[in-house]
């Protein structure tokens, strides 16, 4: 037996070191969790500085006695190598470890153990712990917002529905999983909409978007029976055409009447908020923000002068701005443009604004990816006689937008994160309510209950976003 | 507009604006003109972005490199932190901060205070302020200190491109940034004294504190919000930046006999910033377009006292959210036109 020397722990010795060892760190894990948890002070009996020390150094005295390299005992090797490779790591490592133990009994009390679940007043809230009660009076309004309680079924018949039709892609068998692009990009959304449109709006606020919707619908559909000569020209004046049409022409008033449908209530989108509000604003704004993204970047990259500064001034100038003033002007501004008998409703203003804002980023986004593309994807492609469109379609952007997922679904998380904003023109989504709720007399002082829960709430979609972000990149991922 | 009857013109710039302004840097109340109010809004704006880039950047460089730490309890901790704060939109965690964290602090007259001289109280953070004698003379010392460390940089380089040996800068630096202003007091007559923020009750129930300076808490939690969300996407492109060099370098790097240290200083960081620079330059345009939700915490930047309470009362929109936009613009494009230099300087220069 060599001799003991506690300076250097070495492999002689090994368990005479690893013992002390043990013994130490495990005694001041247990003197810090019996003090934050039954606040019993072993060390009362030492100066107040030393006993509040003395856990942190018994700990390390611990930790270096079992830093000992290569012992052979598998558990005691990972724990040095994870937490325990040197000194620093260690005091480090015990911070973290103290500081966990500290804050569990504070958080366990005030989230559960003195927490209030039951009771739909005030009153039922006395304990020092959260009042679960007030969310749970709230649920509704802040799920909601002031859409009417009988009316709520509409809204979430419509979000099951098209959760369900979202979902038809993964149950689709290899036989139409080609006509699936052209399902999300143009059919999806049409449904979406009318569902909106229909359902939970059951008014005629959105007939004029509607009329752009039909418009570009059936401009497309035609679009596939022209001769590619034409087609530029076609994209042009055909969608205006046909809106200017339906809108002068062909149903003017009888269309608003038809689509009131009689058996709903027509619900005015300032009464529409909370949750269902945030998904609705996130939905459109996803759906329109990437493809006027995509023509901005593919406008920055034109070799037509006029398209590319005219491309590169839009999205620098949204970029450059935040977009609360963005929301602001939309408010303010926008409306003293409109000729008089024009009114275009607050919630499309919105949307439209923030699908420009972001609508800047994303271009910004896919730019890096068609930057990122060798020179020789453009070559080969134009080398098989394939024209601007074809080339970009069939070659470029399928490579181009597989790069740039990650930064996609960045630009969609900044999205849903940036809604709780449209505060500034009066629209409450769950951030929004939450405030609203904060200032009833009633319920005054439950800020904090109110906030973490909205903070759980966007955590759990967000995270689930970029989870499922990095889904997608890892199954497009290919060899390069 | 014609119709509406609304007219056009920057006129009212010069107007008596008589709203007043919670806090400002320069002097500024009712009798002042509305352009002085957007230059009120102007500065509360920059000082905000600045505090939140500063606090930013280091909280976000710690944690940059806690993400790479080979200690697991480090790295998950430093991960929880990023995955937390940055999925949660950055107004609930202003209104968090605001509403919820800082209202639980005390009462002015109850406030226990820190060091004896930090109160942090629900009114407000009451620092103690330095009163200056001959302050210019101080400045004068520091901005030397800050020319001759140049030359010393630029001394150093030379040296080490011309004869392969090192300079220690980083201690001379905080030597000369020591020694310069302690000059400065001993023989250029600067004095300081510290004012002591004392209590003092207004009437029956209000105290506050007289003397020192008043942080409110508005610019408090609307700092600590934009760090600490701002912090999480800096320490991914910190972390980024650095596992982007190649293994190989350091290797290489360490093969030829160069210290850690060295490493680290010669070989990877000038590396990794060339990939850290262009993304964190557009986390700070975030970071200062983002406080502009100050308006929604009641922090009178730009867009709470010029688009807020000037336009209420002046009524003219276009004017005055143009000049909003256009103020943002200008600093977006400074902060970009700045950092493309400092990205330029740094980047590879191919020969």
């Amino acid at each position: 037996m060599s001799k003991l020397n506690f300076l250097s722990p070495d492999k002689n010795n090994l368990y005479t070191y690893l013992y002390s060892g043990i013994s130490l760190f495990s005694l001041s894990i247990l003197i810090v969790f019996l003090n934050s948890f039954f606040s019993l002070d072993l060390t009362r009996f030492l100066p107040g500085t030393i006993s509040y020390f003395l856990p942190l150094i018994i700990g390390f005295i611990g930790l270096h006695l079992i830093r000992i390299e290569y012992s052979g005992i598998r558990f005691l090797d990972i724990i040095n190598k994870n937490i325990n490779t040197n000194k620093f790591n260690a005091f480090l490592s015990l911070l973290i470890i103290f500081a966990v133990i500290k804050s569990m009994p504070p958080l366990l009390s005030w989230f559960i153990i003195d927490a209030n679940f039951a009771g739909d007043s005030k009153d039922a809230c006395s304990g020092s712990g959260a009042c679960w009660a007030y969310i749970k009076t709230w649920f509704n309004r802040f799920m909601y917002g002031m859409y009417p309680n009988a009316e709520q079924w509409r809204i979430n018949l419509s979000f099951i529905a098209l959760a369900f039709l979202g979902g038809v892609g993964f149950f689709a068998s290899e036989k139409f999983k080609k006509y699936l692009t052209l399902y999300y990009v143009v059919v999806y959304p049409v449904i979406a909409f009318l569902f909106i449109f229909f359902f939970i709006s059951g008014g005629p606020i959105f007939f004029d978007f509607s009329y752009g919707i039909i418009a570009a619908v059936i401009s497309i559909v035609i679009g596939f029976f022209i001769p590619s000569k034409f087609k530029m020209y076609y994209f042009l004046i055909i969608p205006i055409t046909i809106y200017i049409l339906l809108k002068y022409v062909f149903f003017y008033e009888e269309l608003i009447e038809l689509g009131k449908i009689q058996a709903f209530e027509w619900v005015e989108t300032g009464a529409w908020g909370g949750l269902s509000l945030t998904f609705i604003v996130s939905f459109f704004c996803l759906i329109f923000c990437f493809p006027v993204g995509l023509f901005l970047s593919l406008g920055r990259r034109s070799d037509l002068p006029i398209i590319k500064y005219i491309s590169i001034g839009f999205i620098e100038f949204w970029r450059g701005v935040p977009l609360i003033t963005v929301l602001f002007m939309s408010s303010v501004m926008f409306p003293m443009f409109l000729p008089e008998d024009m009114f275009i409703d607050k919630l499309v203003r919105v949307i439209i604004a923030i699908s420009l804002f972001e609508a800047a980023y994303v271009a910004e986004v896919i730019r890096g990816g068609l930057q990122a593309l060798p020179r020789g994807q453009y070559d080969a492609a134009k080398s098989l006689g394939m024209g601007y469109w074809k080339m970009h379609i069939l070659v470029i952007l399928p490579q181009a937008l597989k790069l740039v997922i990650p930064g996609i679904a960045n630009t969609f998380l900044a999205l849903v994160k940036d809604t709780p904003l449209i505060f500034v023109v009066g629209l409450l989504e769950i951030v929004g309510m939450l405030n609203l709720a904060k200032t009833n007399p009633e319920w005054l002082g439950f800020a904090m209950e109110g906030y973490v829960f909205a903070s759980i709430v966007f955590f759990i979609i967000c995270y689930a976003m970029s989870k499922y972000s990095y889904n997608l990149e890892q199954k497009y991922k290919t060899e390069r | 507009m014609e119709n509406r009857g609304i007219t056009f013109g920057y006129g009212f710039l010069s107007q008596e604006s008589s709203f007043d302004v919670q806090f400002s840097l320069i002097e500024y109340d009712g009798s002042h003109s509305y352009f002085r109010a957007y230059l009120v809004g102007l500065l509360n704006t920059i000082l905000v972005s600045v505090i939140g880039i500063v606090f930013a950047t280091i909280i976000g460089v710690v944690v940059g490199i806690a993400r790479l730490s080979n200690n697991y309890l480090i790295e998950r901790t430093a991960a929880i932190y990023v995955e937390f704060f940055r999925n949660i939109p950055l107004l609930l965690q202003i209104f968090f901060w605001y509403f919820a964290a800082l209202r639980a602090l005390p009462l002015p007259e109850k406030a226990e205070p820190i060091f004896g001289v930090f109160f942090l109280t629900i009114k407000g953070f009451f620092v103690p302020a330095f009163v200056w004698n001959n302050l210019n003379i101080f400045i004068y010392s520091i901005i030397a200190a800050i020319i001759s460390i140049v030359f010393v940089r630029l001394y150093s380089k030379k040296k080490q491109e011309n004869q392969g040996i090192q300079t220690p800068v980083l201690s001379i630096s905080i030597g000369l940034l020591i020694i310069l202003p302690l000059l400065s007091f001993l023989l250029g007559g600067v004095s300081a004294s510290i004012e002591i923020p004392v209590i003092e009750q207004l009437s029956q129930t209000s105290f506050t504190y007289i003397g020192g300076l008043k942080l409110p808490p508005e610019l408090i939690s609307l700092a600590l919000a934009l760090s600490l969300y701002t912090a999480t996407f800096i320490a991914e492109c910190v972390r980024a930046g650095v596992q982007g060099v190649n293994k190989g370098q350091k290797e290489a790097a360490a093969s030829i006999g160069l210290t850690p240290n060295q490493v680290l200083k010669l070989v990877v960081m000038p590396q990794a910033l060339r990939i850290i620079i262009p993304p964190t330059t557009n986390q700070y345009l975030n970071l200062t377009k983002n406080s502009s939700l100050a308006a929604a915490i009641a922090y009178p930047d730009l867009v709470l006292v010029f688009a807020g309470t000037a336009l209420m009362q002046t009524g003219r929109a276009i004017e005055i959210v143009s000049i909003t936009m256009l103020t943002y613009l200008t600093l977006s494009i400074t902060i970009s036109i700045f950092m493309n230099w400092y990205n330029k300087k740094i980047a590879i220069k191919e020969k």
